[in-house]
């Protein structure tokens, strides 16, 4: 039986009808038709699917939609503040940080909250906290340097640039 | 004027990558869409003996239900389309749904319709199946041994083809040879792995009798061209999309039967139908790498020349031939095992072998890897054996600068080289005598450090069609693109092939802009829709800015020489007086009458003023048909720490210098070179996919195989030296798959030198810690 829940997403409240076994990744990309967080395995393990959880990145298909009511939900969609990017994206697209693009917004909202909880990471640090997103273009390398560089942005304050 | 060639600019894809708004085809909505889902064989061999669908037609939101039966007279087989001349070939039947025998585990059994993804995965839970076990095995050398339980009822001993490669004589070299090594190698299979799995969209217009699919594919127009045979429907009403798409690394190559069951159902219902693979789905169905196991030999002299190749290959194909399957372990195989080298008598065979597993196809590199690491590692067993350093075995025997182009035993012909440049500036970069000094002082204090150096090769950029016809490659490997420049001079260029990530939205728009006097931004590249694109054969083989960027060169070429005359025409001079300056054709002499690109665009597009006999219209179309394929190379070198006490490999350097011609934009080359290498490195140190004695996949979610995390991957320097290509107009070769190449006999070469103190020769890749200390057990126990 569905039931309906309120979901707090990008700043906005959505009101669906969901199953209680629906995860919440299910919900964002079919219901609410929010394609930017995808799916890349079944497992858990490859961290296409991330979002932020009241600020705490999250790997949505961990998550039941009727468990995220009364939360706060950032997707890929709300990076940017309208034309202007966030400074992980732009530091992804200055730094190669993608190629197929899969993982990448995953990737980016598990950097944003990495970079809240360690804003001068070293490389090794890095590498790290992005061991549950996997990358099967890139080899990593110059995703750990866009990270590298967005922490510098987010440092000094600078403002990001419009796409 | 700066040339954006050679520029490393920012993505033109890149701004709906990271904002969540680009579409791949799980994303694709439709009015009425509803789901498909597969009941999968849980046994790896069996005869099917029945398929009760009762129970998951009543399931609620089961909207149809199809079998084997259902459609077995209805669709065609899955073609396989390389046919691989003079080797005995026999592709037998793949069904799109198995109906008397299932073959691998994942064979499908029957489709389910449902209005939800939920409901149809809750339904073919209730389709039940009667299975009568036969016996199975997925490795290949096992399977084609007499008396092994047969596949196919018309392929004997399980062997799908025996094909030879030979030049020079290698038995005498080999009955003559003063050194002879030999090694068995085992080359695990491996998961492709693209992040985002295989999808496909189907809507039929019953009006209009279309069928439009979207698909993640490296190449619609092969997609387009086998849909249409195992739909029977013709060609010209099938559009394929590949819209963005999520990686492929050759595994979106291929046809697959549950991609053109959705549009089967899709025409059966009247209804858009969606199929979207899921992890553990795309372990089991979607093609592997690899599979290979071998018995080569190297032969020379004792002073280090080497004089002869010889090897036996079992080449596992998995349950059925794949698209391209045949031509991997064949022509993208043997005719490489000269190498970098001027190896004068080759000799091999490779037996092409079925098995229960999943199909094999290709993967990154595609049997040039296979070859670059057998030879690569007797490159470097056979050093050993004589006693001297494989960096002076590499150079000893490498083709001169000076003999390109150059034709080696196996009949190919190299099209241009500098061996000794690369292995050079890379032995540069490490320092290697420092290194020795380091190894041997470690060595002491009980720390094995080792060295590998790789000198690869590759072929690559395919290729010339009249080859690939003359080899049974069922295609053309041409490539194409229609330029089209709009009345206010922007341009729209279609092209043939179809990048996923590789960036030719970019490198595309830099190589017209520049010959129009553009910034990049008036340059606009389109891909993956056959009902806008020319015919082109897709993106794979390290092809696509080789062959279709040559296309994009030529139809710009074309373009600039109309607005040429046009220029010429509307200036009132004569063209042989004009001369491209700052954007501008230009009267020489009189450096103030000009003609941009834009404005003779509009010109030609209004067609006011047109000079006798020119059509109007800004727009060309070429087609690019190389006349060689191109021979990308490289050195490689890795320093590695063993932990004899665990196994554990550290990498302790990674160098990589490639040569793949002039890079177009050096920032997206160096990313190619990075993920090739990586997955390289998985393959050296982490990756495999194991089957039990029953096949049954192991190694079947990836929380079991081992894809490579940033944690465990090391910091590539990463460099370059550049040849030109002659067969192509931009000079370029490929760099996809470069990395995957080099990388992983570079580790196993460097893991074999830190182990040489033990005696150890050889350990089968994946090097994870459990066979690395195992080795070290077994060589100290010898010893003891």
């Amino acid at each position: 039986m569905k039931r309906p829940v309120t979901l707090h997403i990008n700043g906005r409240d959505h009101c669906v009808e969901v199953e209680p076994r629906a995860l919440l990744v299910h919900v964002l990309r079919d219901d609410l038709n929010l394609t930017g967080t995808h799916i890349g395995c079944d497992t858990s393990q490859c961290g296409a699917c991330t979002v932020l959880v009241d600020g705490q990145a999250v790997k949505s298909c961990t998550v039941l939609a009727v468990q995220a009511e009364d939360t706060r939900i950032t997707t890929i969609e709300g990076m940017a503040q309208g034309e202007t990017l966030h400074p992980l994206q732009m530091a992804f697209w200055e730094k190669h940080g993608l190629q197929c693009g899969f993982c990448t917004p995953g990737m980016i909202m598990t950097a944003v909250d990495f970079l809240a909880q360690n804003p001068d990471p070293t490389d090794e640090e890095i590498r790290h906290a992005i061991e549950g997103n996997y990358c099967r273009c890139t080899g990593y390398q110059n995703i750990v340097a866009a990270i590298k560089a967005a922490a510098v942005t987010l440092r000094t304050g600078a403002a990001g640039a419009a796409v | 004027m700066a040339t954006l060639f050679g520029s490393g600019i920012k993505r033109r894809e890149d701004p709906r990558l990271i904002t969540g708004s680009a579409t791949y085809t799980d994303d694709v909505k439709l009015p009425g869409l509803c789901y498909a889902m597969f009941a999968r064989s849980p046994y790896a061999h069996a005869r099917l003996t029945a398929v009760n669908v009762a129970a998951a037609r009543q399931a609620p939101g089961v909207i149809a239900v199809y079998t084997g039966q259902d459609v077995k007279d209805r669709l065609t087989p899955v073609p396989c389309a390389w046919n691989v001349p003079n080797c005995n070939l026999k592709i037998p039947a793949h069904p799109l749904l198995a109906h008397d025998r299932v073959r691998y585990v994942g064979d499908a059994i029957a489709m389910v319709i449902a209005e939800t993804r939920a409901q149809a995965r809750d339904a073919i839970d209730l389709v039940d199946a009667d299975y009568e076990p036969l016996p199975a095995t997925a490795d290949p050398e096992k399977a084609a041994q007499p008396g092994a339980a047969r596949l196919h009822e018309d392929v004997p001993d399980n062997l799908a083809f025996t094909w030879t490669v030979a030049g020079g004589d290698a038995a005498a070299a080999f009955d003559s040879a003063e050194v002879t090594v030999s090694q068995r190698i085992v080359q695990q299979r491996l998961l492709p792995t693209a992040m985002e799995a295989r999808a496909a969209v189907a809507s039929y217009n019953r009006g209009s009798g279309q069928l439009t699919m979207w698909v993640t594919s490296q190449n619609p127009h092969i997609h387009r061209f086998l849909c249409s045979v195992m739909l029977k429907l013709p060609e010209h009403r099938i559009r394929i999309i590949a819209p963005e798409v999520g990686g492929g690394f050759g595994s979106k190559i291929p046809a697959y039967p549950d991609e053109a069951l959705c549009a089967f159902a899709a025409m059966e219902l009247g209804r858009p139908v969606k199929w979207t693979e899921d992890r553990s789905e795309n372990y089991k169905v979607t093609i592997h790498g690899r599979d290979h196991i071998e018995y080569v030999e190297m032969c020379g002299t004792r002073d280090g020349t080497i004089t002869g190749l010889r090897t036996k290959v079992y080449a596992g194909l998995g349950a059925y031939a794949s698209t391209a399957a045949p031509g991997i372990p064949t022509i993208l195989h043997g005719l490489v095992y000269s190498g970098a080298y001027t190896i004068p008598n080759i000799h091999g065979v490779i037996h092409g072998v079925y098995t229960n597993g999943t199909p094999v196809d290709a993967y990154r590199g595609a049997g040039r890897p296979e070859a670059a690491y057998l030879v690569e590692r007797l490159v470097d067993i056979y050093s050993r054996k004589i006693g001297m350093d494989p960096f002076q075995v590499r150079r000893k025997n490498f083709i001169p600068a000076d003999k390109f182009p150059y034709t080696v035993a196996t009949g190919i012909t190299y099209d241009s080289g500098n061996y000794v440049g690369a292995l050079d500036k890379a032995e540069g970069m490490l320092d290697l005598q420092a290194f020795r000094t380091e190894q041997a002082k470690a060595r002491k204090d009980g720390r094995y450090l080792g060295v590998g150096v790789v000198s690869y090769i590759e072929i690559c950029g395919l290729g010339p069609s009249q080859v690939a016809g003359a080899v049974g490659f069922g295609g053309g490997l041409y490539d194409s693109a229609i330029v089209r420049v709009y009345p206010t001079g922007m341009v729209r260029v279609y092209i043939g092939a179809s990048p996923h990530g590789q960036g030719e939205e970019t490198t595309f728009a830099q190589i017209v802009a520049d010959e129009f006097g553009y910034p990049v931004e008036s340059v606009e590249i389109i891909h993956g829709d056959t009902d806008n694109t020319p015919q082109g054969w897709g993106t794979y083989g390290s092809r696509t800015t080789a062959v279709c960027g040559s296309a994009v060169k030529v139809a710009a070429l074309k373009l600039k020489e109309k607005a040429k005359l046009l220029a010429a025409h509307l200036l009132e001079a004569n063209a042989a007086d004009l001369e491209w300056k700052d954007g501008q054709f230009r009267v020489r002499g009189s450096p103030d009458k000009g003609k941009g690109f834009a404005e003779l665009a509009l010109m030609a597009n209004v067609a006011w003023n047109m000079p006798p006999g020119m059509e109007p219209g800004m727009e060309a179309t070429a087609f690019f048909d190389p006349t060689n394929f191109v021979y990308p190379f490289g050195s490689h070198i890795c320093t590695v720490e063993v932990d004899v006490d665990t196994g554990q490999v550290k990498i302790l350097r990674y160098i990589a210098v490639d040569d793949c011609g002039p890079p177009i934009n050096p920032m997206i080359v160096d990313g190619q070179i990075h993920g090739g290498v990586i997955q390289g490195l998985g393959e050296a140190l982490q990756e495999i996919a194991i089957y039990d004695d029953e096949a049954q996949l192991l190694t079947g979610t990836m929380m079991d195989y081992a894809v490579p995390k940033a944690s465990q991957m090391p910091h590539l320097e990463v460099a370059h030296t550049v040849t030109p290509s002659p067969v192509n107009p931009l000079g370029v070769k490929g760099c996809g798959e470069a990395g995957t190449i080099a990388s992983a006999a570079c580790v196993v070469n460097a893991v074999a030198d830190a182990l040489a103190p033990f005696g150890i020769v050889h350990i089968d890749k994946p090097l994870t810690p459990a066979r690395v200390w195992a080795a070290i057990q077994q060589a100290k126990g010898a010893k003891a």
